[in-house]
């Protein structure tokens, strides 16, 4: 297991050094002087020279990659052309609204996606499983963005129960919660859709094992067949989808903060893209994509742990 | 005397004329009640974005200012009008149009991408580790991101929106033909013609490609239903389809002011794109079941 991880390590940091220079360079690529955008449209030839000098901007593109990655190391991603304020301190701010919301969304979507899913292959062929599957297929169907409208026009501008948007108020306080309650159900049913699927077909799975026959045989009470035995080897499989929704989750964060007007990441990166704040932009994706591939290797480790039979030899 | 009845007997014993591997799979194909459903609403979008100017009576920019926000059923515009005095039924129509060549193009650009890739990493080992790395470094960024990264390089547009959704289809078709090129490479009639000596680009296109046809088209079907959901997500954003263009989108987002006084300018165009979106996703279903040699069907 310590090779295991070791290894996983070694690899994610080459993965992550190659994410930082796709990165860096498709910044770098991009059309339009930074030195214009920061100085303005009334800024001198002899200003903006000031300003790329200033900002390193005259040194080779790789020299300027490993200034960054320097400045990365030590946790320092730069400076908004726009605002001035350090993309570091702009992310720290902001990060909290975006990793409530992922974890929101992902509590949404693993209780109903593993609970449609296990009864709908427990009740196979019934009415509840016709809906259920056809309900997952059309959650992931659905563009997030509009039920995020859709839900603020029945919920918050019709029925008045819950806030049009924003997350300002704490997550542990009933405020907080209630702000959380529309963004983590839009932004969770496409994951729960997923969820509910590869449940449904791995349960059906294990479900028709020998062991399990087995164990029905031996007259074990139905509860404890699908919830003891079954239950713990189709949720094997799970685990990954859900590991990979998480990352995913984080990416989706993006619109649903534009829908609910939330200072997060992803508002923060779309702004930057608008107004082609290069730094913002690098930083924010750079961070997104690191907590992706970070979490998709925990979530190989796990996978290890859960099931002695996976060998990634 | 004898001859006669071996005759007739192989007359009897005539097999029938064998039906060829597309027929088949469409006829398994409309067995599945949902997949008929999903190619019902694929053949009335296809039909809305040709025939566009001749099913509708005013052009999509068409400002009739004193019908402005008039809500569905109304007389002359039976899905109402926007808050320029637009017909949304005429908005919806061409939208169909874009969704569905931006979707077209996006998808054969990323095939092609992803076929080669997927083929070369596949076919020669030696190509296998640097091709899949890159593969794997582009999976590195979840969902959006990457179309997100890409238009943050090359600007907002919707012919950049083609290019980052084309390049974003690339790592997936590209694992997934590798896949199946390595099963398929294995196989004694591959081995047959390479001890024939036939050429390397020969066997990948004559007889590797054709193998590997099935979860291409599963995939570009699927791919179909993320690009017309990703091309309308990023104009949603403002990073796509611009004002006034009638991207479905484009179109929810700017109904997005008006969804207390005019509803259905975020309703209607947010229906549309989860029923195309809903129906490629349950044809890329019955596609990949009927494409399934191991599936069984009720007769």
């Amino acid at each position: 297991m310590l090779g295991l991880i070791v290894r996983r390590f070694f690899q994610l940091l080459i993965l992550l050094i190659g994410i930082s220079l796709i990165v860096f360079m498709s910044m770098h690529l991009a059309p339009g002087d930074p030195a214009a955008i920061i100085g303005g449209p009334t800024a001198s030839e002899s200003d903006m020279e000031a300003i790329r000098e200033d900002l390193g901007l005259n040194k080779p593109v790789l020299v300027q990659y490993f200034d960054y990655m320097k400045g990365v190391v030590q946790g320092d991603l730069g400076y908004s052309y726009q605002t001035n304020q350090a993309v570091t301190a702009a992310i720290i701010t902001r990060f909290p609204n975006t990793f409530n919301l992922a974890i929101a969304s992902m509590i949404v979507a693993v209780v109903i996606g593993v609970i449609a899913g296990i009864i709908s292959a427990i009740k196979q062929n019934s009415w509840f499983d016709l809906s259920s599957t056809t309900i997952a297929l059309a959650g992931i169907s659905i563009p997030n963005f509009w039920l995020g409208s859709m839900l603020i026009l029945v919920f918050s501008v019709t029925l008045g129960w819950l806030p049009v948007g924003g997350l300002n108020a704490p997550f542990y306080t009933l405020e907080g919660m209630k702000q959380l309650i529309l963004p983590a159900i839009t932004l969770g049913t496409a994951s729960a859709a997923m969820i509910a699927r590869m449940s449904r077909s791995t349960m059906l799975e294990v479900v028709r094992s020998d062991y399990i026959r087995t164990a029905r045989a031996k007259g074990v009470k139905e509860k404890s067949v699908i919830w003891l035995h079954a239950l713990r080897n189709a949720m094997i499989p799970v685990i990954t989808v859900i590991g990979v929704n998480f990352g995913s989750l984080l990416g989706g964060t993006i619109i649903t903060e534009q829908v609910f007007a939330i200072n997060g990441i992803g508002r923060l990166m779309i702004d930057g893209i608008a107004s082609r704040d290069f730094p913002v932009v690098q930083g924010t994706v750079l961070l997104v994509a690191a907590l992706f591939v970070i979490v998709n290797l925990i979530v190989d480790i796990v996978y290890a742990m859960v099931d002695p039979r996976i060998s990634y030899e | 005397m004898a001859s006669e009845i071996v005759t007739e007997q192989q007359v009897k014993m005539k097999p029938k004329k064998k039906e060829s591997q597309v027929v088949q799979v469409f006829r398994k194909l409309i067995k599945n009640k949902l997949a008929v459903f999903g190619l019902m609403i694929i053949t009335l979008q296809l039909l809305m974005a040709i025939f566009a100017p001749f099913i509708v009576a005013y052009e999509p920019d068409e400002q009739i200012l004193e019908a402005t926000e008039l809500p569905i059923a109304s007389e002359g515009h039976w899905l109402g009008t926007d808050n320029y005095g637009r017909d949304m039924w005429t908005r919806l129509v061409y939208g169909a149009r874009i969704s569905l060549v931006v979707g077209i193009i996006s998808v054969v650009i990323g095939l092609a991408g992803g076929i080669t890739l997927g083929l070369l990493a596949g076919y020669y080992k030696r190509l296998d580790g640097i091709i899949m790395r890159f593969v794997d470094l582009l999976f590195a960024f979840p969902g959006i991101l990457l179309a997100m990264l890409i238009i943050a390089m090359l600007g907002t547009s919707i012919v950049n929106v083609v290019i980052a959704i084309s390049i974003w289809s690339i790592p997936g078709c590209a694992r997934i033909v590798r896949g199946s090129v390595l099963s398929v490479k294995k196989q004694e009639y591959i081995l047959a013609m390479k001890s024939l000596g036939a050429k390397d680009s020969r066997i990948i296109i004559k007889h590797i490609l054709p193998n590997c046809a099935a979860p291409i088209i599963v995939f570009a079907t699927m791919r179909m239903a993320t690009t017309i959901l990703s091309t309308s997500a990023l104009s949603f954003l403002g990073l796509g389809a611009q004002p006034p263009s009638p991207e479905w989108g484009a179109m929810i987002s700017a109904g997005q002011d008006y969804m207390w006084t005019s509803p259905h300018m975020t309703i209607v165009p947010g229906i549309a794109i989860m029923l195309v979106v809903f129906a490629f996703n349950v044809v890329g279903d019955g596609l990949r079941d009927a494409l399934d040699p191991n599936m069984e069907y009720p007769e």
